[in-house]
């Protein structure tokens, strides 16, 4: 694969520029600092603007957390979090795909894309695991449909209705195409 | 414990046995929840439309707790003390937290650099588990969890974690002067709580769009604002033009996000071929409304990767776009003393007080406007025990 720019930027080619302007050369710039308004920022008052910006990553940093669970990372920072969540870690197929969106910044469609496909994907990994530890699906309670029933019994009804209609015409349909295949 | 647990877009199930929380940081906390919500923001996840929403997960981000065990690092907060935990988790010393942008902490988010970390709030917002739980693990236990001031009542307290200052951030951001006319999209929670707080900054006109009549009621009495509903508009832009002279508002307020409804060419591009992260109407209205030069301030909460927005309407009437994830210690003694002093009482818009076991409705009933419902409160059942 071709090396891009961003692979070895530790050395590219204007980095002697950038250097020499932020260290020296800068107050040589015809004009260098001459506008700079501290009233012209419309981050205030949510943000106290102190300088803490151009201090980059060298500020106080907590212990790094102990990275006993798989965590993946945005490919944007340059590792994990001091502190991070350790709620369920990527798994199965699910995770492999996880892992492939990863690999792609957070300006990529594929990035987030990948990722709501493996959350599809995660929600049925989710079913078969219930199925397997003999957990049936509640939609009643666990999709609220109880509520519904409570609170908004005419319009829940109708719904319901509706869907099994279409669900029964479809079998129909099936069942039809079937016959006419089989003659 | 009892926990909230995510089995996939519009599937929630009471976890009886999920694992109490350890610390797994030196400057960790336990805490034992006494109160939690839950939030629009959490209907983001639940119909499935934040990226990273993993299966197995307790959402949560608006909690009040006792400290029940802390890290060998913690040095304030001590066993025992009540506190309101703020939805940011932050750390306190990164060049943002320092700055007191507490909602873009740089480490306590590995996942996503564009997002901060919050409770509960799928791996995009740092993989914690949240507060729809008897237990929740709070990082960074010294910098944003504070003790609930004596003589505050706790659901005042637990509305400090996120609904109030969000709000009050929404209007912050709106750069209203006196005199001003804001323009609030959305009478849920924070709409109406940004509604309430555009008064503290001079605004002479506060007009409030949703299209649930009974929320646009509550925000007449609860922000005295004028409330009106979109259904009853053919173009709301050009209901807001004719309603501020053909000039436009000084300042409109997105408090509405990506779950909103109200334009079919958004809902079928946003919710229905995923096209854009939802569905950006009110984000489309707001920029429409505004007056030239006119100030937009988006606390809707958006996902990536991006969504439609008339970006040349921005640029052609210069108007300034301000946005943000509320910093929620920044805002804290300000409004502590506007609650204590009996200035607001944000605690009228709780209208459900349900037991944890119950989470699932909760969601659905808040999820689908049921039983005039605004913000639901959950009472874990250990939520007294001594
Ligand atoms: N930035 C932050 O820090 C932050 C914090 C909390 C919540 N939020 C976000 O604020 C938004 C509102 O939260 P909430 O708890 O009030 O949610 P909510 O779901 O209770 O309220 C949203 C309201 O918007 C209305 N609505 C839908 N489409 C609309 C449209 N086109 N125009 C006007 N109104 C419309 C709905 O009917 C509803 O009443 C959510 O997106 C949430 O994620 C942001
Ligand atoms: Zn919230
Ligand atoms: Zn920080």
């Amino acid at each position: 694969m071709q090396t891009v720019l961003e692979d070895k930027i530790d050395e590219f080619q204007d980095r002697k520029i950038a250097d020499r302007n932020r260290d020296k050369r800068t107050k040589d710039i015809p004009g260098w600092g001459m506008d700079a308004d501290p009233e012209n920022d419309p981050t205030y008052p949510m943000k106290h603007w102190n300088g803490a910006d151009h201090e980059r990553l060298n500020y106080e940093k907590a212990p790094q957390q102990r990275i006993d669970i798989e965590v993946l990372h945005s490919v944007e920072r340059p590792g994990v979090t001091r502190v991070f969540g350790n709620s369920s870690p990527p798994s199965g197929l699910s995770g492999a795909i996880r892992r492939y969106a990863y690999q792609y910044s957070e300006a990529t469609a594929t990035h987030w894309m990948t990722l709501i496909l493996a959350d599809r994907i995660n929600a049925i990994e989710g079913k078969i695991t219930d199925l397997a530890h003999g957990i049936l699906p509640n939609p009643w309670i666990e999709r609220g449909w109880r509520a519904e029933w409570k609170y908004n019994r005419p319009a829940f009804i109708q719904k319901a209705a509706t869907t099994a209609l279409l669900i029964t015409a479809g079998f129909m349909v099936m069942k039809r195409k079937n016959k006419h295949k089989s003659v | 414990m009892l926990a909230m647990n995510f089995r996939g877009a519009r599937q929630i199930r009471l976890d009886r046995h999920k694992p109490e929380p350890e610390i797994k940081h030196p400057y960790d906390a336990i805490v034992r929840v006494t109160r939690s919500l839950i939030c629009g923001s959490d209907l983001h996840l639940y119909h499935g439309r934040v990226p990273d929403t993993r299966v197995g997960m307790t959402f949560g981000h608006e909690f009040t707790g006792v400290v029940e065990a802390v890290g060998s690092g913690v040095q304030k907060l001590k066993v025992g003390d009540h506190v309101l935990v703020p939805f940011n988790v932050a750390c306190g010393t990164c060049p943002h937290c320092k700055q007191e942008l507490y909602g873009n902490c740089n480490e306590s988010n590995p996942q996503a650099t564009a997002v901060g970390g919050f409770f509960g709030y799928a791996h995009t917002g740092g993989g914690y588990d949240g507060g729809q739980a008897e237990y929740v693990r709070v990082p960074y236990a010294d910098v944003s969890p504070t003790v609930i001031p004596k003589g505050m009542d706790l659901e005042n307290a637990v509305l400090l974690t996120d609904v109030v200052p969000t709000g009050y951030q929404a209007a912050e951001q709106g750069g209203i002067q006196k005199g001003d006319t804001v323009v609030v999209f959305g009478a849920g929670p924070v709409g109406l709580m940004a509604a309430r707080f555009a008064w503290f900054f001079g605004a002479t006109r506060v007009i409030v769009i949703d299209h649930v009549d009974y929320r646009l009621e509550f925000a007449r009495k609860f922000a005295f604002a004028e409330a009106y509903n979109f259904r009853e508009m053919r173009d709301p832009v050009l209901f807001l033009k004719k309603a501020t002279d053909y000039f436009g508002a000084d300042v409109c307020i997105d408090a509405v996000g990506c779950d909103g409804t109200g334009s079919a060419l958004q809902t079928i591009t946003g919710k229905g071929l995923l096209l854009q992260a939802g569905d950006a109407t009110a984000l489309h209205w707001a920029i429409n409304s505004v007056k030239k030069g006119g100030i937009v301030s988006i606390i809707g909460v958006y996902g990536p990767p991006w969504n439609l927005a008339p970006i040349g309407s921005l640029m052609n009437k210069g108007i300034t776009l301000r946005a943000n994830q509320a910093s929620v210690k920044r805002l804290l003694p300000k409004l502590i003393d506007h609650i204590m002093s009996g200035r607001i009482n944000p605690k009228e818009m709780i209208t459900h007080r349900l037991p944890l076991e119950e989470v699932p409705d909760a969601y659905r009933m808040f999820s689908s406007k049921l039983d005039h419902i605004i913000k639901p409160l959950l009472i874990p059942p250990r939520a007294n025990a001594a």
